[in-house]
């Protein structure tokens, strides 16, 4: 499997990036803050007052390396891409299959369901490792109805529907996961998140999202015409679809494990006054720090039977949609969480 | 007449083709390439004989990275280095330096035997000799373009052009190349070969 290389994730102000032969230079005024090898970086996520210099952008350019850019608060600006990798063929056999309902309901299928039983395994983990609960294995028993369901299903709404059902099952009872007292959830709340645990989760389901574009990307697919998101502009369809399989397993169990741990506490977060909540920038820079590590762990990918890096995920499955798509693999194997 | 050459191949994709039929697809169909250690190395002792200048002595003169053509089959490529001795006639020999041992494989002479034929239809010549170079032994290994070869090439560049035309990048079979294959990671051979997804997918239901 392919390097994983790091993401540099610039949350200081008033920084200015550029390279100096092999290395990029993090700057702030005068001061060094940080050199990486050129070569060791795939990824620059800029939020707020981060400048890039132009010989930088023509570099990340032609090594495939996308700078995006946030607010400081974290909404998504702008993004650089540079050469387009792959060819037109496969992203035209991509929006065929976009157009035939029926392989739109079979992927779609596949990726609901992957989805599912990754949300269930959340809780079948949390018995096994916390012993019985009677509420839990209710939802354990809801979630393995619905995926059974999810097999016989044969239309869109339908799908959608048994999708949602799934997810109230699944968050009705995400806070029996929390051993942090100072934090408790509810229920999913999005745009804008009105409590600290969805905005957590808001938080870092964009990070990952942003991954699954570059990966779509690298493998030259077009990220922004999915199967189970219907087009819309401006919406990254594809890479919200491929998220889909890692938002239980990887994403909601890093926000738990950085609230259980208490690695953040309630003082990480600020309301505003329209009653949004998001994380403070030293809050930020912990969640990047812990998330950087867990892109480093290892697991076997269950398909390919091969050791990879947790933050290669978006790759490996960008590469199997593709290699699907090319004909070379009969289904989609969306990743399962064993 | 204009003549468009968007889809002459590039000759490189020979030797890619005679390597592995997969591996030339991966990269001149699917756009994809991965650069290896030997990749790498190969590009760094292009780079070394490219740049170099024409030199003119007497009748012997040599020029460095010709660009070369064939509108008969479609191909075009760069030659590493063209001799020309002589004056009535004029012998044209052309050496192709590469990394590596002289274990002079298929591959290596096929590319070389189509530069030749550009040559021929260029300078309405032709040419029975040429050479390779090895980096590792610093010697040249003498080839002659006989009429095998010569047959071997034409279909290796038939069968290269109407894989590209049809758009379809044949499945792998895993070998010991695959090893040595710097598209591995992008190729994944051994998951293709062995497609497993109805099992695995069958196994995302199960409860
Ligand atoms: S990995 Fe093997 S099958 Fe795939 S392109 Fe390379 S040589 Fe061909």
């Amino acid at each position: 499997m392919k390097k994983l290389l790091n993401t540099l994730y610039i949350t200081r102000q008033d920084t200015y990036l550029h390279k100096e032969r092999e290395t990029i230079i993090i700057k702030q005024g005068d001061q060094k803050l940080g050199q990486f090898p050129a070569l060791t970086v795939g990824n620059i996520v800029c939020f707020g007052q981060v400048t890039v210099s132009p010989p930088l952008m023509g570099y990340c350019g032609e090594q495939g390396i996308a700078i995006s850019y946030y607010t400081e608060q974290g909404k998504f600006l702008a993004r650089i891409y540079g050469r387009q990798v792959g060819n037109v063929l496969l992203r035209r056999t991509q929006y065929r299959f976009a157009d035939d309902q029926q392989k739109v309901i079979s992927l779609a299928k596949l990726i609901v369901g992957a989805k599912i039983a990754n949300s269930r395994y959340v809780y079948l983990r949390q018995i096994r490792n916390h012993g019985e609960s009677s509420s839990l294995q209710l939802i354990s028993d809801r979630l393995a109805n619905c995926l059974s369901r999810c097999e016989q299903v044969n239309d869109y709404q339908q799908l959608l529907g048994l999708e949602g059902e799934a997810a109230l099952a699944y968050f009705s009872g995400l806070n029996e996961l929390i051993r942090n007292n100072e934090f408790s959830f509810s229920t999913r709340v999005r745009r804008p998140p009105t409590d600290p645990i969805n905005a957590l989760l808001s938080f870092v389901y964009s990070i990952i999202t942003q991954e699954c574009l570059s990966a779509l990307l690298g493998v030259g697919l077009d990220p922004f015409v999915g199967f189970l998101h219907k087009e819309r502009p401006g919406r990254p369809s594809l890479a919200l679809d491929l998220l889909e399989e890692f938002r239980a397993a990887w994403a909601d169990r890093f926000v738990l494990t950085l609230i259980n741990r208490k690695q953040l506490t309630s003082k990480d977060f600020v309301q505003e006054a329209s009653g949004a909540v998001h994380l403070t920038d030293y809050a930020r820079k912990t969640l990047f720090a812990a998330y950087q590590a867990r892109k480093q762990e290892e697991i076997i990918h269950p398909y390919l039977q091969e050791r990879v890096q947790i933050g290669l995920l978006p790759h490996c499955q960008a590469l199997l949609l593709a290699r699907y798509m090319r004909g070379d693999l009969e289904y989609y194997p969306p990743y399962l969480v064993k | 007449m204009l003549i468009n050459e968007d889809n002459y191949l590039p000759i490189s994709a020979l030797q890619h083709y005679a390597f592995c039929p997969r591996q030339c697809a991966l990269i001149n169909i699917e756009q994809a390439w991965a650069e290896n250690f030997w990749t790498a190395e190969g590009r760094l002792l292009h780079e070394r004989v490219d740049g170099g200048e024409a030199e003119q002595r007497g009748y012997f003169r040599t020029e460095r990275s010709v660009a070369v053509i064939s509108h008969r089959l479609k191909i075009n490529g760069k030659l590493d280095l063209l001799e020309i001795t002589g004056r009535h006639p004029k012998k044209y020999f052309p050496v192709e330096y590469k990394r590596g041992k002289p274990k002079i494989e298929n591959w290596d002479k096929v590319q070389l035997c189509a530069q030749v034929f550009c040559l021929e239809e260029m300078r309405n010549i032709e040419i029975n000799e040429a050479a390779i170079w090895y980096w590792k032994t610093r010697k040249r290994e003498y080839m002659i373009i006989d009429q095998s070869l010569r047959d071997l090439t034409e279909k290796i560049i038939i069968d290269t052009h109407e894989m590209i035309e049809s758009g379809i990048t044949p499945k792998p079979t895993f070998s010991k190349r695959c090893l040595s294959c710097s598209l591995i990671d992008l190729c994944e051979p051994k998951i293709i070969q062995n497609d497993q997804s109805k099992n695995y997918i069958n196994g995302i239901f199960k409860v």
